[in-house]
C-alpha cells in the first residue's frame, strides 16, 4: 500500500475517533498528574512545589480515614458480590424450570443507576424498617442503620452485593455454561458428587471467569460513588466517605484542588496496583485448553 | 433421577424463589408505597393501600419535570450511542486490518486507559472543558461520551473484527469498492451481534451515569438520575411523592429490558468476557 493512501485511510477511518480520545481522556489525564507538582489552583500554574501536595494529602487524618474505610469496602464487597454471584449463577444453571425467570429477578437491580438504587434504599433503611421495628419491637432496627457508621457500612455492602451480583452472576453463567459437556459426562461416569465436581472440574475450568469478575468487582469497589452519595451521602459526620466522594468533595466542595488531585492520582495508583496484583494471582490459576 | 437428585432440585428452588422474592422486593415496596397518603406509609409500610390514589405520581410528575429529564436522557443516549457505534467500529476496523507497529501501540494505549478511573483526571477535566461546557452542555456531554467510550468499543469491535477474513475486504477492493464503501456495506452488517453488545452496555452506562452529568449539565438539561436524586432530595419528607418518583424513574429503563431481555444478557456476557 503506498503512503498516501494508508495515511488517507488513517484520517477517514481512526482521526477522529483517537482525537476525541486524547482530549477528553489522555490530555486531562496527563495534566492532572503535572498539576499535583505545581501551586495550580483550579485556574494557572505558576510554578513548581515537589510533593507538597502528596505530603498535604497524607497530613489530612480525614484522607487517612477514608482509605481505611474504603480498603474495607473493597475487600469486604469483592467477597460478598462474588460469594453471591457464583450461587446464583450455580441456582440459574441448574436444571429447574425456573431459571430463567430466576435470572431476570436477579438481573434487574443491575439495570438501574446506583442514585436511585441508593434513595431507594435510603427509604427503606431510614423510613420503611424503622417503622416496622417500632411497630414489632425490633431492637436492632430501632435507629436507622444510616445513622451509625458500622451499620452504614453495612448498609453500603448489602446494597452494592443487591446492585452488582446480578452483572457479575452473567460472568459466571458464561463460565459455567461455557464448560464442554463430555467432561461433566465423565466426572459422573467416575461417580464424583457434585460438590466434588463443582470444586474440582468447573471451578478450575471457568478460572477465567472469576478473573474477569474479581477485576470488575475490585475497580467498582474503588470508583463507587453513586450508591455512597445517594444512601449514606458520606454521613453521620464524613465518616463513610469512600475516596470517590471524598475527592470530589475535597476539590469541588471544598476548592482544594491541588490536594484533590493528588488524592485522585493516588486513587489511581492504588487501583493500578491492586487490579496487577489480582489479574496476575488470578492468572495463574487459569488452565489452558 | 434419584431421590436424593430430586430433594436437591427441590432445595435449589427454594432457595432460589427466596432470593428472587429478596431481589424484587425493595421495587415492590416502593410502588406498594407510592400508592399510599404519608401516615398510611408511617403505620404501616408493608399493608397494601386502601384505596389507590394516583396523586403521587402526578405531583411527581410535574415536580420532578419527568418529561423534561427523560427528553434529555434520551437525546443525550442515543446520540452518544450511535456516534460511538460509527467511530469505535471505524477505528477498531482501521486498527485491526494496519499491521503495523502504530496501530499495535494505539490499541495498547486504548486496552491499558480502561483502568483509569474517572475520578483520577476529573478535576483538570473540569478546568479545561468548564468554556466548552457553559457553551453547550448536551453537547459536550455527548462528546466526553465518546471519548470515554472509545476504548472498551473498539475493543470489543477489534475482537470481532479479527474473525471475519480478510479475503472479504480484498474483494470489495479488487471490486473496486473504496475503504468506507467496503467497511460500511460490507463489514458493517456483518458486525450486527457485536453491535447490539456494545449498543446495550453503552445505552445502560450513559443512562444511568451521574457523576458526569452531576459536573456538566444545568437543571434545564438534567437527565433522569439527576432529577431524581435532587426530587428525592428535597421531597423525601413527602413519602408518597418521593416513592411516585422513584417508579417513575425505574419505569423507562425496565420496559426496555422486558423487551429486549435477551439480547441483554448475551450483550452483557459477551462484553463482559471477552
Amino acid at each position: 500500500m503506498s503512503k498516501v493512501r494508508s495515511t488517507k485511510k488513517f484520517m477517514k477511518l481512526a482521526f477522529t475517533p483517537l482525537a476525541i480520545f486524547t482530549v477528553v481522556l489522555i490530555v486531562p489525564f496527563a495534566n492532572g498528574f503535572y498539576y499535583t507538582f505545581t501551586n495550580w489552583d483550579g485556574f494557572e500554574a505558576t510554578k513548581l512545589v515537589g510533593f507538597t501536595n502528596y505530603v498535604k494529602s497524607f497530613q489530612d487524618p480525614m484522607f487517612w480515614s477514608t482509605l481505611r474505610f474504603t480498603a474495607l469496602f473493597v475487600v469486604v464487597s469483592l467477597v460478598a458480590v462474588n460469594v453471591v454471584a457464583f450461587g446464583l449463577a450455580l441456582i440459574v444453571t441448574s436444571k429447574l424450570k425456573s431459571r430463567n425467570i430466576l435470572r431476570t429477578f436477579f438481573f434487574v437491580p443491575n439495570l438501574i443507576g446506583g442514585v436511585v438504587l441508593g434513595v431507594i434504599w435510603q427509604f427503606i433503611f431510614n423510613s420503611a424498617i424503622v417503622a416496622l421495628a417500632n411497630k414489632y419491637d425490633w431492637t436492632l432496627f430501632k435507629e436507622s442503620w444510616l445513622q451509625d457508621t458500622n451499620k452504614a457500612f453495612w448498609a453500603l455492602i448489602i446494597v452494592t452485593v443487591w446492585q452488582s451480583s446480578g452483572y457479575m452472576m452473567i460472568v459466571y453463567i458464561t463460565g459455567l455454561v461455557s464448560i464442554e459437556n463430555d467432561v461433566l459426562e465423565a466426572s459422573q461416569i467416575d461417580g464424583a458428587s457434585p460438590l466434588r465436581t463443582l470444586m474440582t472440574i468447573k471451578i478450575p475450568l471457568m478460572a477465567q471467569a472469576f478473573t474477569i469478575a474479581l477485576f470488575l468487582t475490585l475497580r467498582g469497589g474503588f470508583m463507587a460513588y453513586d450508591v455512597n452519595v445517594a444512601l449514606t451521602g458520606g454521613g453521620p459526620f464524613r465518616t463513610t466517605e469512600l475516596i470517590s466522594m471524598h475527592i470530589f468533595e475535597d476539590a469541588f466542595a471544598n476548592g482544594h484542588f491541588g490536594t484533590g488531585q493528588s488524592k485522585a492520582v493516588i486513587m489511581f495508583l492504588l487501583v493500578a496496583a491492586a487490579a496487577l496484583v489480582q489479574v496476575t494471582i488470578s492468572k495463574r490459576y487459569e488452565v489452558q485448553r | 433421577m434419584t431421590k436424593r437428585a430430586r430433594l436437591g432440585r427441590k432445595i435449589t428452588f427454594i432457595v432460589g424463589l427466596i432470593l428472587a422474592f429478596a431481589y424484587v422486593f425493595p421495587f415492590f415496596l416502593v410502588f406498594v408505597n407510592s400508592l399510599k397518603l404519608k401516615p398510611e406509609i408511617l403505620a404501616n409500610p408493608l399493608s397494601l393501600p386502601t384505596h389507590i390514589s394516583w396523586d403521587n405520581f402526578q405531583q411527581a410528575l410535574t415536580k420532578m419535570n419527568f418529561f423534561r429529564s427523560l427528553t434529555n436522557s434520551i437525546i443525550i443516549t442515543v446520540l452518544s450511542v450511535s456516534l460511538l457505534i460509527v467511530f469505535s467500529s471505524m477505528l477498531a476496523y482501521y486498527l485491526a486490518r494496519t499491521k503495523n507497529k502504530l496501530s499495535k501501540y494505539i490499541f495498547l494505549i486504548l486496552v491499558t486507559s480502561m483502568i483509569v478511573p474517572f475520578q483520577a483526571l476529573m478535576i483538570p477535566f473540569m478546568a479545561r472543558f468548564a468554556q466548552f461546557v457553559s457553551w453547550n452542555n448536551r453537547g459536550a456531554l455527548i462528546f466526553f461520551y465518546i471519548g470515554f467510550g472509545t476504548a472498551l468499543s473498539t475493543f470489543l469491535y477489534h475482537g470481532f473484527i479479527s474473525t471475519i477474513p480478510t479475503e472479504i475486504d480484498e474483494a470489495a477492493s479488487i471490486d473496486g469498492a473504496s475503504d468506507m464503501v467496503a467497511f460500511w456495506r460490507i463489514i458493517f452488517p456483518m458486525m450486527r451481534p457485536i453491535t447490539a453488545t456494545v449498543a446495550i452496555i453503552n445505552a445502560l452506562w450513559i443512562w444511568n451515569d451521574f457523576l458526569l452529568p452531576r459536573l456538566v449539565l444545568t437543571n434545564e438539561t438534567q437527565t433522569l438520575p439527576l432529577s431524581t436524586y435532587l426530587f428525592y432530595g428535597q421531597y423525601s419528607i413527602e413519602y408518597g411523592q418521593a416513592m411516585a418518583g422513584l417508579v417513575l424513574a425505574v419505569i423507562p429503563i425496565v420496559i426496555f429490558y422486558l423487551v429486549l431481555q435477551r439480547q441483554f444478557i448475551s450483550g452483557i456476557s459477551q462484553g463482559a468476557v471477552k
